[in-house]
């Protein structure tokens, strides 16, 4: 059986497993809609949160990120910026937040600051945060679709938003939480099973974490090997090259740590758990879910790249012929994310550090995940088995992302601000009308230039950085907390975020309206834009606390509100109000 | 019943900020400001501050995440039978 026609019955029968257990698991409630009930078991949870997290960054991107881009070591700031942010979710805001027990987390925002101002700005961040993040998803599944359909990119992408507008509309709470479940269990079987291959043919070891730290057939040890290798080519030591600067390591990290914990697709998974103490434990099984994949990644990453350096010069000096290309190097050619050109003449295919003379003029961070087990020769089943897992990812965070989008429109701006009169079942139509559009301006938005996309993942998790994290952690840690302080904090925290990175990137990302002028690029103490979330957040809790210490306390009511969420007695499932 | 409240809340707040403080000094410190010097130390082929900000640093997020939630639980308990 051919490739393609085993990725379509791998890919097609995955797909038709999410719609039938989206259609078995169908909401009948509001409460079902938003936060399936409040029925969730605090391990599924965890797994259905570690597919809603996972997205196409973490599947496709992340190990090509780790091993390319970032040149080994420095990729450590994905790997901890985007596993620590659990801790800071399961001891700051995940308990509280779910005894709060309502159904997203504007709504949390408008009741505690006793303010639609504050929550129409929660939601605006919120749909801002979540919205770039749906890009990604979106050009992830493009990538995919591209590859195994052998289409452009423009019909990858349109195929996969036809498949995210089905999935929309069926989706809700109830029966995303149950499809993500399936997701996980292909996701992780798709990224686990090449990577032992791989660590199996390498070093002999099974495990891809032990693997990383094992020897070679011939006795040294991968990760020295590797570092001999690129050193060689004149590519920065494998095991040290770090990210900028360390202090830009460190910010960077810190960002995407505190990104993540304020990502309002993450915190809703924890409303669906029965108790507090749920909401605990589960946000401890979603990081062992998660860390699976987390601690694989490394491995695939510095030996998918060893791989492919041996493929393209098998000892030194004895380069590949281009003629004598393998398969899946012209199966990338075609979707113009691999591409080579002879610039000396003679046939060979020369990669190395060098811009001048390097000839493999483009290698995509994404490509590294999807055709790692071509290049590690893997039988025809496993390659079908990784673009379903990598769909798997995509599709799940969209999911979750469209359903954050959707209830924050729906329930807090229709419900909650405009029409607080609407029934049941017109906030529910809402909701679904409302996950259409956002599908149709994510996919119009994918269609843009990819750095309009790569641009946005930094404005995601600054947002969530610098609004979103800030504003929930004083509203339970620091009672005084008021709303002018919550609206200048998330305001202050916002503006020096977009600032820098407007300033770098172009407002909006429109590259020709950049204003760094004459200052130089990460002249903030050399921090780069994508890191930046952490100082917004700084500034955030800076301005927050001096405008709250100035203006009135906040009302009786809301203290002991804020009391009454620090305990967890009397947690009852999540309700309306 | 107030005072109880307070007391569980300190509790629980400063069990955070102990276990913050490890949550801060392994990955940030041991992993990023130090890794260079740890490298020097080896475990199996993995330099030491690599293997903490790529491997050892995720595995000990699961920890503390569960070590939070059984205390948590214990102080559940302790102030008045939990939920």
């Amino acid at each position: 059986m051919s490739l393609q026609m085993l990725t379509y019955i791998v890919v097609g029968f995955t797909f038709a497993l999410y719609i039938g257990i989206a259609i078995w698991a169908r909401a009948g409630s509001t409460k079902e809609f938003y936060v399936a009930g409040g029925g969730i078991h605090p391990v599924s949870n965890g797994m259905a949160t570690a597919a809603d997290w996972m997205s196409a960054a973490s599947f496709i991107s992340m190990a090509g990120l780790i091993g390319f881009s970032y040149q080994g070591y420095g990729g450590s700031v994905f790997l901890l910026g985007w596993t620590g942010g659990y801790v800071l979710l399961a001891m700051c805001l995940a308990p509280y937040l779910r005894k709060f027990g309502k159904f997203t987390v504007p709504e949390f925002v408008g009741d505690r600051y006793y303010s639609n101002a504050a929550r129409i700005v929660a939601v605006i961040c919120l749909i801002i945060a979540s919205v770039t993040y749906v890009i990604g998803q979106m050009k992830g599944i493009g990538v995919a679709f591209s590859r195994f359909l052998e289409t452009s990119y423009e019909t990858g992408l349109t195929a996969g938003m036809v498949i995210v507008f089905i999935y929309a509309v069926l989706g809700d709470m109830k029966g995303i939480t149950y499809t993500q479940i399936a997701q996980y269990v292909v996701l992780i079987f798709a990224y686990t099973i090449p990577a032992i291959f791989i660590s199996l043919n390498l070093t002999g070891n099974p495990f891809p974490q032990l693997g990383l730290g094992s020897t070679l057939a011939d006795g040294t040890y991968v990760l020295d090997k590797l570092n001999q290798t690129v050193t060689e080519l004149g590519f920065a030591e494998y095991t040290t090259s770090t990210r900028g600067s360390t202090l830009n390591m460190f910010v960077y990290t810190l960002s995407l740590m505190i990104g993540t914990a304020g990502l309002p697709h993450v915190i809703i998974r924890f409303f669906t758990v029965p108790s507090v103490k749920d909401a605990r434990r589960s946000a401890g099984w979603a990081l062992v879910f998660i860390a699976i994949l987390y601690t694989t990644a490394p491995a695939v990453a510095a030996m998918a790249r060893l791989n492919l350096m041996d493929t393209i010069e098998p000892t030194p000096g004895n380069y590949l012929a281009y003629d004598e290309r393998p398969q899946w190097f012209k199966n990338w050619e075609k979707t113009g994310l691999l591409k080579y050109e002879d610039k000396n003449g003679d046939g060979l295919i020369q990669y190395s550090a060098d811009k001048a003379t390097n000839e493999m003029v483009k290698v995509d961070n994404d490509i590294l995940v999807l055709a790692n087990p071509e290049i590690a020769k893997l039988p025809n089943w496993v390659i079908a088995l990784v673009a379903a897992g990598g769909l798997a990812a995509a599709l799940s965070t969209a999911a979750g992302l469209l359903l954050a989008i959707s209830s924050a429109i729906s329930h807090d701006l229709l419900k909650g601000v405009i029409r607080p009169d609407i029934s049941e079942k017109g906030e529910l139509q809402a909701s679904r009308i409302a996950m259409a559009f956002t599908v149709l301006l994510a996919g119009y938005l994918g269609f843009n230039p990819p750095d309009f996309a790569e641009g946005t993942v930094a404005l995601a998790f600054g947002l969530a950085a610098s609004s979103i994290f800030p504003v929930l952690m004083l509203g339970i840690f620091y009672k005084r907390m008021n709303t002018q302080g919550a609206i200048a904090g998330m305001l202050a925290g916002i503006g020096v975020t977009l600032f820098y990175v407007f300033q770098h990137k172009g407002i909006m990302f429109i590259k020709s309206t950049a204003f760094l002028g004459d200052m130089s690029p990460n002249w903030f103490l050399g921090i780069e834009p994508n890191a930046f979330g952490a100082v917004g957040a700084l500034v955030n809790f800076a301005v927050a606390i001096a405008v709250a210490k100035m203006t009135a306390e906040p009302p009786k009511e809301i203290q002991d509100l804020v009391d009454d969420i620090r305990s967890p007695h009397g947690a009852g499932s999540a309700v309306a109000h | 019943m107030k005072n109880n409240a307070e007391a569980y809340w300190k509790a629980n707040v400063s069990l955070i900020v102990k276990l913050l403080v490890i949550w801060f000094v392994v990955p940030f410190l041991g992993g990023i400001v130090f890794a260079d010097a740890l490298n020097s130390i080896q475990l199996g082929g993995y330099p030491l501050g690599f293997w903490i900000a790529q491997q050892g640093s995720i595995y000990l997020f699961v920890v503390l995440i569960f070590y939070y939630a059984k205390k948590m639980a214990e102080l559940d308990d302790q102030y008045g039978g939990g939920e």
